[in-house]
């Protein structure tokens, strides 16, 4: 029997919907147009804080092509409780309600919501309603919030504590070299390349379908179905593609709620598209400021740590990241503790953007170790490996794998780091000077419980399916090889499914679980089809398999083979018909079991990153390069090396973006965010962006999830900014404390 | 703009224009203010070029007008009457994929695929201007285009590979 290469786990296969996404047919939210539908175009606020006093909206409504102007004083109602408006991942507070009343709570805050036949029409007439706001004192400037930081009495689910060991005060005070650096980090905002959009599809049955730019179309249903009180079984969200999301999708944006409120009032289809400039005025990435102190023996050993952060959240919801956890748990140091706060202002609320929490805390620690290297005058490498802390060190529990000590190895042979000249400002080339500098990443390995569903067809086509969303991270993908590792088809039999709230069961994509838990959830569903298989060809005439147990056999190019007796072989299409079925089906739910939940009390599971930078600072004029990335990575198992390494090439330069252009700036005097566009907030563009090696260290985990995935979204981007921070100080000899470095921080 | 201008039903000031787009010729009545991308996406159902910023700032609604790369968002259609459009729509011959289009795919140059179209019409464009000769002329002149999911080292394997082969018209 002829058999194929397999191309399961751990090939390089290319993207499934790659075909579908260079020939322009992949469909993104605002790309549906159902019969009738009306353009809906955003009016923002133009104050922080107070309320609206009046809104004139006659010359828009005089506008050819206009049909209505939602306001917060026509609105349809909607649930009163505000519990009834919370997402799965919304933080403790009162979630913000578009349209709901006359108070203003952000600037930008939605005002109104022109609909027109077209999208001129709309666009037009929004510049044309007037509205009228007694503005009252805002606040918008962090360093003043930061002196009234709290700690909120509800925390947010995922929020953990940072433990104490030891006493670091007096270890402090005894330690023979201390530094203490006070570091701060901008807003950023996700710009993901798609603006929000949601393209609502009003059916005559009343049913409604939503197209809507998400991370979790099962949540954006459950959201719409509990803040308009509609049944959920009305409302299927669709969301197979998605033009970048990295966090800004995660809760239902405004978008959706807008185009949901005018749909149900119209009883018309609508679609709302966001401006880029608006995709400024709802969630990003908090400021941060975070104070470290460390103390350390003459030899570099660590004594004590003291790591404190506050974040900036919103007035009316509490948003909490997990900072100063991460350099406790990464460092052997016997005493340690941190302290994290956050600081409201009247902004939108902050909420998740890649690797939050650890984008910040770990990349700011990791500026901090360099410097106590310095101060032990030892190489940064070797001082990390000095302290290396082979447990959990702040929970004192031991990690399922951690091969960081691998990742630091196998990233300075391939960085050539063994050459580094220790003191700052030794090496250049003409007019720039050179750095190298390397940091730590750290993400938390996480499961999801998810659900997944395959169906066999008799002709041998197999479709595996879940609700989850594929947001550039490869899903379909991984689903698809983990289907052929499993049943033994060749991908081009095999159809994934994704993007649907009518499918099995599957949480919002994010924090990185996607891969280990869907993929987990297919594979369960393949095996369960496997075994239906099994005993169907039990019904072949002569049973060709005797009495072959699932152990026994194989699946091989769509037959079920005998391992110790290959020539015996049953095709799945006998199979089938012999036992008289059109299909098989299997739904199938990966929880991690009880097992994994006992290890997940006591062990600690993580992903770990070396990160070596190159930088060339032009010394007259500050203009820094960043020339050479290499990032070596310990993620457990590697499902396709092609899009692992995709997503830490994309987290590598996000993290580019951090050290050294991306910061939403605020004038605090108009309480608003100034450079809202694609010009002033600067992404990093093709020139930014040199060479990056990604390496993938061996680290066999069959512990940490089903499939032994660890999960890639984030770990990129973690530690990053701090490794350019380090050697733009070995470059210069400067040390910048604020990220970005902007070329003025390195001027004076 | 003046309103008082929008005060007659706005099919009165439609006027039609001829384009050819992605080989196919066209008549289409289109009002003065609408962009290429707008009459591409919403009249055409051409939703393959995208929409980042509607500024000329991102590169997602890239498209070739008379084989030069262009904005397509900051290109008012009426201004284009008589003009060549080609889309990514318009980019494989059939089932056979532009060369572009298969290195993109081999090299996994995008992650959600939003800025790609752009990506690759600009490729497109920038082959046919036979400037970029080396990784970072490449690098240089496909820094119009926004990808937020950081796929450029990717994309820049992808045009060079095509760049080297010199296979593309
Ligand atoms: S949409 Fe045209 S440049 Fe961004
Ligand atoms: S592939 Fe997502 S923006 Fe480029």
């Amino acid at each position: 029997m002829a058999t194929t290469a397999r191309i399961g786990i751990g090939s390089p296969l290319s993207r499934v919907d790659g075909i579908a996404k260079v020939t322009g047919q992949a469909r993104y939210a605002a790309e549906h147009k159902p019969k009738d539908m009306l353009y809906g175009f955003i009016v923002s606020g133009a104050i922080a804080k107070g309320r609206i006093t009046g809104i004139d909206d006659r010359k828009a409504r005089g506008v050819p092509g206009v049909v209505e102007i939602v306001t917060h004083e026509n609105r349809p109602r909607t649930a009163w409780l505000d519990r009834s408006h919370q997402d799965q991942l919304g933080p403790p507070g009162s979630t913000f309600r578009p349209l709901y009343d006359d108070k203003i709570l952000f600037s930008g805050q939605p005002v109104a919501l022109v609909l027109a036949d077209t999208f001129e029409a709309a666009r037009h007439a929004a510049t044309l309603v007037n509205v009228a706001y007694e503005a009252e004192a805002h606040n918008t400037d962090f360093d003043k919030a930061v002196a009234e930081r709290y700690m909120p009495s509800k925390k947010r689910d995922n929020y953990i504590a940072p433990k104490k060991r030891g006493d670091p005060e007096k270890a402090l005070a005894k330690a023979p070299l201390k530094v203490e650096s006070q570091f701060h980090l901008a807003v950023e905002h996700h710009n993901p390349m798609e603006m929000h959009a949601t393209t609502i599809e009003w059916m005559d049955d009343g049913s409604i379908t939503v197209h809507d730019k998400t991370q979790g179309s099962q949540n954006t249903q459950a959201y719409l179905s509990s803040a308009f009180g509609i049944s959920a079984s009305k409302i299927r969200v669709l969301n197979p593609y998605i033009g970048g999301g990295f966090g800004s999708g995660l809760r239902p944006q405004y978008h959706v709620y807008l185009a949901m409120l005018a749909a149900t009032m119209m009883e018309r289809s609508v679609r709302v598209v966001m401006t880029r400039q608006q995709m400024f005025t709802h969630v990003h990435r908090p400021a941060a400021e975070q104070r470290v102190t460390l103390g350390a023996e003459m030899d570099g050993r660590l004594t004590a740590i003291v790591n404190e952060a506050t974040t900036s959240t919103s007035r009316y919801e509490d948003n909490m990241e997990n900072v100063v956890t991460w350099g406790l748990m990464n460092y052997a140091c016997p005493n340690a503790s941190g302290d994290y706060a956050v600081a409201a202002m009247d902004t939108a609320t902050s909420g998740d953007m890649r690797a939050p929490g650890a984008a910040t805390g770990m990349t700011l620690f990791e500026m901090a170790i360099d410097e106590m290297a310095e101060a032990a005058r030892l190489d940064p490498l070797a001082f990390r490996l000095l302290n290396y802390s082979e447990d959990d060190a702040m929970n004192g529990t031991p990690f399922t794998s951690k091969a960081l000590r691998e990742a630091f190895a196998e990233g300075a042979e391939a960085f050539g780091w063994a050459e580094r000249k220790a003191e700052p400002r030794q090496m250049r080339e003409g007019r720039e000077l050179v750095g190298w500098g390397v940091a730590t990443g750290m993400w938390d390995a996480l499961f999801s419980k998810t659900s997944a569903g395959a169906k066999l067809s008799a002709n041998g086509d197999l479709e595996v399916s879940s609700a989850g969303s594929d947001i550039g991270t490869g899903t379909y993908t991984v689903m698809t090889q983990i289907a052929t590792d499993t049943l033994g088809l060749s991908p081009e039999r095999i159809t994934a499914r994704l993007g649907d709230s009518d499918l099995p069961t599957s949480p919002v994509e994010g924090g990185s679980w996607g891969a280990a838990s869907t993929g987990a959830a297919v594979q369960m569903a393949c095996q369960s089809i496997a075994a239906k298989l099994l005993k169907a060809a039990g019904k072949v005439d002569g049973k060709p398999l005797g009495s072959a147990g699932i152990d026994d056999v194989e699946f091989v190019d769509g037959h079920i083979v005998s391992k110790t007796n290959p020539a015996a072989s049953v095709s799945f299409t006998d199979a089938m018909r012999a036992a008289g079925l059109n299909s098989i089906e299997a739904e199938e739910t990966a929880t991690g079991g009880i097992s994994g939940m006992i290890s997940q009390m006591r062990k600690s599971r993580n992903t770990h990153s070396a990160i070596f930078a190159e930088v060339k600072v032009d010394e007259e004029l500050g203009v820094v390069r960043v020339t050479r990335i290499v990032c070596a990575v310990a993620a457990g198992r590697i499902i396709n090396p092609k899009t692992a390494r995709s997503q830490i090439l994309g987290g590598v330069v996000m993290g580019i973006g951090m050290a050294l252009h991306e910061e939403t700036m605020m004038d605090t005097k108009l309480g608003r965010f100034m450079n809202h566009n694609l010009a002033e907030y600067h992404v990093p563009a093709n020139a930014d962006i040199d060479a990056i090696d990604v390496i993938f260290v061996d680290e066999p985990d069959p512990e940490v999830t089903p499939l032994g995935v660890k999960g890639l979204g984030e770990i990129g981007i973690v530690g990053t900014a701090g490794a350019v921070a380090n050697a733009i100080w070995h470059a210069t000899g400067k040390r910048v404390r604020s990220l970005p470095i902007t070329i003025d921080k390195l001027q004076d | 703009m003046d309103t008082a201008t929008l005060d007659t039903p706005a099919d009165t000031y439609a006027i039609t224009i001829g384009l050819t787009i992605n080989g196919q010729q066209r008549r289409l009545p289109v009002e003065p203010w609408t962009t290429l991308l707008d009459l591409l996406r919403e009249q055409e159902g051409l939703t393959g070029t995208k929409k980042g910023c509607d500024h000329g700032q991102c590169g997602a609604c890239t498209v070739l007008i008379d084989g030069k790369r262009v904005n397509s968002c900051l290109t008012l259609a009426v201004s284009r009457d008589g003009a060549d459009v080609r889309t990514v729509e318009g980019l494989a011959e059939g089932d056979r994929l532009h060369p572009l289009q298969q290195a993109f795919i081999d090299h996994d140059a995008f992650q959600c695929g939003y800025c790609t179209p752009g990506q690759l019409c600009s490729a497109v464009g920038l082959l046919a201007e036979g400037k970029a000769k080396s990784r970072d002329e490449v690098r240089e002149m496909m820094s119009g285009n926004i990808c937020r999911c950081g796929a450029y080292t990717n994309i820049t394997d992808a045009v060079l590979e095509v760049l080297g082969e010199g296979s593309v018209k």
